[in-house]
């Protein structure tokens, strides 16, 4: 039995190990402030969410495209979404009233009966979930939902549950247990195997005369502490196989519910996200993913959406039309938002990888095989090292772990020094990775770098600037433009020189 | 060649008898030899293998006789299969020993019948073992033609197969109990289905990877309840020929266990023992050897030899320890020690006593090929703490142990001294120590003599002098090397000297400049 709900053949692991430069990931792109808006403080939808976005990259468009379909149910039907996983987290919180006194798990008749009663309310947790499943088909149109009905209701049919209901009553055991053993060492009883009683399956007139069978009884007397303890632990040994295999069974469920929870969870958390941008007045659509290595970036109105969820209103977006770059210069003023649209860039990849929707109009970009991001960071005053050479560390290790298909974000890298030095760091570096099948983005001031590569007039390469109007206020709008120099030194010439053209 | 005992060739002399009045030599503990006999035989303790060891040996042909068995013994195959019929064998001990504690006559019975197959299928495993080795010492070859006889003839088979049929009869045994409420009902069991596997499969469907194992562990102890008992009872009703049967055997065949055999299981350990003791030093590339044993006490020898006792102390850090090589040719019978202290001195005595005592018992020995001398007695005479409660004092004391000694040893034995006459005046003890050496030498004896006297070194022909050498960069470090030497004090003086640059020479230099 499997969920389904976040891959079409395999469960979500919520193990499984996150990307290297997860840390970087997490501070450049601020992926905590959108976390915690998809969590509303659950700390368990935080660990789903973060795990989710962070291992999307890596997915095919047709698991993209499968949960984008489940998630536009759950953005049609948000209480349907929610009654399932309320229904899912009411079950395991029975189970934690059920088994909270169990200190240990020592004898296999406690085992057995807190197994008989966590399985019961598992099962009717999800014979109720089949139900509601059923009754609201109609406005589930994804093939995750439908499967996940259709399997609830091939697996756990009237039948089964009637089934399961007669051994659950058999296990009590009212009228004893029936133990097979054989002799072990020195005579003592192994191998002990709990039988199936025949006897109720006699005619009437046998059980009047049970008589030509050879049997022998002991009765333990009452007062016979040892006796009865010892009594106690054969018939512990007897039911010590099905104990487990109970306990285990309800593992088993418990492990399905579990993973149903983190699925349904995902889901939770992109809902969450969509009622907080509603709120502010932000609106999102879901992402056209290309195929990998298509050089593809087609968006409008793409907005950051963890600037929109801090400032908690709406904020400017951007459009693009970058088809066959493999290299994006972003230029311009200070302030002119050029690290809000890289930051936007970055989180929409990763939404539309996990299969989220996306805050823009439209949006439609190649899929990568993973995000990298290389920005500017503070002196650490602890470190030895000079700020040029942890720069230096980073990209060498991002060169290390650099795979086809990447995206890189550099945001003001290796201004750590003059602008000729940095200039020709980067000139080398970028030459050296747009030479493989990568994507760049790379905001920068240094005019002397970008337009050492504007000059080379590469149909890949595309020149953003941020704009600033006449009136020095921003638009934080982008727009295709040339780098430009900054006309401050020579303002400042002409200012104080003011007649030495003249003169 | 019939086969009496693994230890000795000999049908009438078995060492067992030889042992049993006499205990420690009264020279193990200065030799350290105790220390060594306890680490050999620690972990098997339950052979009780001391009096072995105890024991030396006085003719050529047991020793030889040892030695082929130590020999055979160094194949790991052999040793190997050995040790697994010896671990066979401690079960079987167990066994008995649990039939001796358990309490129901019926339990005993099933504990004696374990035992008894375990017993006739170590045997055939044995044999069949045995038989794949080629066997060179006439002890072992011996033993397995023993072996096959006693297993491939009439009592033994017929017995083995009985125990078979009863053992598998009694496994075929399945019963039925009904427990409820206070009551346990027992009955033949009649093809009930299993109803574990039925719930299991019920439940299959949510079955996924691998989930916590709930199975609570029930150790088996031996013992048995009343309850258990009861139904062992029971069971014995429902299937009374069996247990009839089982009841039979078991007052039949109590004294089961071949004596030889028995014997064998407990003296083959000797070799074992000694095997594995040595073998730590042996894979730290410390050499072990058969010495050639002669009568002639002229010839002795031994080359990269150690104390096997200080080996033993210093087992975790054997690559440093140092080896020592020794001969004695022609009239030379008495090695006189000196030099520095905490040198290797009594070391190097207790080794030259040790080496001709772990031979004697047909043992290989420290070192790269020693000849070594057969003695009739081995004596020691070690510096001994004052006793206060002993009136005699310390120099008179140490002469009449002299005394004693020098009156029962013959020109067969040995004697190792170790720092005698000290308490006394450097006139007095060099004066003493001449009279007794005058003595050894007249007796023709072969001995150690650790002294700081060095005139004794030269006292004769017979005297041979060797001494502990120093590092000459640094006289503090000791290199624990004896070698033959003429003893000269000087040579420790003059390193130090040397270090501080305060030779001769070395004035002139420094005062020169």
């Amino acid at each position: 039995m499997k969920a389904r709900l976040m891959h079409r053949d395999r469960d979500f692991n919520l193990r499984q190990p996150l990307p290297w430069n997860e840390a970087a990931l997490t501070q450049d792109l601020e992926l905590n402030t959108l976390f915690n808006a998809m969590a509303q403080g659950d700390e368990f939808i935080f660990s789903v969410v973060r795990n989710a976005v962070f291992t999307g990259m890596g997915l095919d468009q047709e698991t993209i495209l499968y949960r984008q379909h489940i998630l536009r149910d759950c953005l049609k039907n948000p209480s349907v979404t929610r009654e399932i996983y309320d229904l899912i987290l009411e079950a395991l919180e029975s189970k934690k009233k059920a088994t909270w006194f169990i200190f240990s798990m020592k004898y296999p008749d406690s085992i057995l009966h807190t197994s008989l009663d966590v399985m019961a309310i598992f099962l009717t947790m999800l014979k109720k979930l089949r139900i509601y499943l059923t009754d609201n088909i109609e406005n589930l149109e994804s093939e995750g939902f439908r499967g996940l009905s259709a399997m609830l209701s091939r697996e756990l049919d009237d039948k089964y549950l009637a089934r399961v209901e007669a051994h659950l009553k058999q296990l009590k055991f009212r009228d004893g247990t029936l133990i097979s053993a054989t002799l072990g060492m020195g005579g003592k009883g192994i191998g002990f195997l709990l039988r199936k009683s025949m006897e109720k399956r006699r005619p009437w007139y046998r059980l009047l005369f049970p008589g030509k069978k050879q049997a022998f009884t002991y009765f333990v007397n009452p007062r016979d502490v040892s006796g009865s303890s010892a009594l106690q632990e054969l018939n512990r040994r007897g039911i010590n196989a099905v104990a487990n295999s109970l306990a285990q069974s309800v593992d088993h469920i418990e492990n399905f519910i579990l993973n149903l929870k983190t699925e349904m969870a995902f889901y939770i958390g992109c809902l969450n996200l969509n009622e907080k941008l509603s709120e502010i007045g932000e609106h999102v659509c879901f992402p056209e993913p290309a195929e990998f290595g298509k050089h593809k970036h087609h968006f409008k109105g793409l907005y950051d959406v963890c600037l929109s969820l801090t400032m908690k209103k709406s904020v400017t977006g951007n459009d693009l039309e970058a088809t066959d770059k493999n290299l994006v210069i972003i230029t311009g003023a200070n302030q002119g938002g050029k690290s809000t649209f890289l930051r936007s860039i970055g989180l929409a990849q990763l939404m539309m990888q996990c299969g989220m929707y996306v805050p823009a109009d439209s949006f439609n970009a190649d899929l990568c095989s993973c995000v990298i991001t290389h920005y500017k960071r503070e002196e650490d005053k602890k470190m030895n090292s000079g700020k040029l050479d942890e720069e230096l560390t980073r990209m060498s290790e991002i060169v290390d772990n650099l795979k086809q298909d990447s995206l890189v974000l550099f945001n003001e890298s290796f201004a750590a020094t003059n602008e000729r030095e940095g200039s020709e760091i980067a000139r080398q570096i970028i030459s050296a990775l747009t030479e493989n099948r990568l994507k760049i983005f790379f905001v920068t001031h240094r005019f002397e770098f970008a337009y050492g590569m504007y000059v080379k007039k590469s149909k890949e390469h595309l020149f953003l600037r941020a704009e600033r109007q006449p009136d020095s206020s921003r638009t934080f709008r982008l727009s295709i433009g040339e780098p430009l120099q900054t006309s401050f030194g020579e303002d400042l010439y002409k200012k104080i020189f003011s007649h030495a053209d003249t003169a | 060649m019939s086969f009496n005992s693994i230890l000795s060739e000999r049908t009438e002399n078995r060492v067992e008898g030889e042992t049993r009045s006499s205990g420690m030599p009264a020279f193990f503990i200065d030799l350290n030899l105790d220390q060594v006999i306890d680490a050999i035989t620690a972990s098997k303790t339950e052979y009780d293998l001391k009096p072995f060891f105890y024991t030396s040996l006085h003719t050529f042909s047991t020793i030889a006789y040892r030695h082929e068995v130590f020999l055979d013994l160094e194949d790991n195959r052999i040793a190997d299969i050995i040790m697994d019929f010896a671990k066979q064998m401690r079960i079987i001990r167990e066994y008995h020993t649990q039939v001796e504690k358990l309490h129901y006559p019926l339990q005993k019975q099933f504990w004696f019948l374990d035992a008894v197959e375990m017993y006739c299928e170590a045997l055939k495993d044995f044999k069949r073992k045995l038989g794949f080795c080629s066997l060179t010492s006439t002890g072992l070859q011996s033993f397995w033609q023993y072996l096959r006889n006693y297993l491939d003839t009439e009592p033994f088979t017929v017995f083995a197969a009985a125990t078979k049929e009863l053992k598998r009869d009694l496994a075929e045994i399945k019963y039925c109990m009904v427990i409820k409420d206070n009551s346990i009902r027992v009955r033949k069991y009649e093809s009930e289905a299993d109803y574990s596997s039925e719930v299991e499969d019920t439940f299959s469907k949510f079955k996924d990877g691998s989930v916590k194992d709930y199975t609570v562990k029930y150790p088996d102890y031996p013992d048995m309840n009343h309850v258990q008992a009861k139904v062992l009872e029971f069971v014995s009703q429902l299937f009374p020929e069996v247990f009839a049967r089982l009841n039979f055997f078991c007052t039949e065949n109590t004294q089961y266990m071949d004596p030889l055999i028995r014997d064998f299981d407990r003296e083959i350990q000797f070799y074992i023992a000694y095997l594995e003791f040595i073998k730590t030093f042996k894979d730290h590339g410390l050499a072990f050897c058969y010495p050639k044993l002669s009568a002639d006490s002229g010839d002795i020898c031994d080359t990269e030899a150690f104390d096997i006792a200080l080996a033993n102390k210093y087992s975790k850090q054997l690559t440093s320890l140092v080896t020592n090589d020794f001969y004695l040719r022609g009239k030379e019978r008495i090695i006189v020690v000196s030099g520095p202290n905490q040198g290797g001195k009594t070391t190097f005595a207790r080794m030259v006593g040790q080496l001709h005592y772990l031979a004697s018992l047909g043992c290989p020995v420290p070192g790269k090929g020693a000849r070594l001398f057969l003695f009739d007695n081995l004596f020691t005479h070690f510096e001994k703490e004052e006793n206060i409660q002993d009136l005699r004092g310390k120099l008179e004391d140490d002469l009449i142990r002299i005394n004693d000694i020098l009156d029962s040893a013959t020109s067969q034995s040995i004697i190792i001294i170790n720092e005698i006459l000290i308490s006394t005046t450097l006139k007095d003890a060099v004066f003493l120590s001449k009279k007794i050496m005058e003595r050894l030498v007249q007796l023709d004896l072969i001995g150690v003599w650790v002294t700081f006297i060095e005139e004794l070194s030269t006292f004769d022909k017979k005297t041979v002098s060797m001494v502990s050498t120093i590092v000459p960069e640094n006289p503090v470090q000791r290199t624990f090397k004896i070698v033959r030497l003429p003893a000269n004090g000087l040579s420790f003086a003059r390193a130090i000297a040397e270090k501080h640059h305060v030779t001769y020479e070395s004035i002139r230099k420094r005062i020169g400049s």
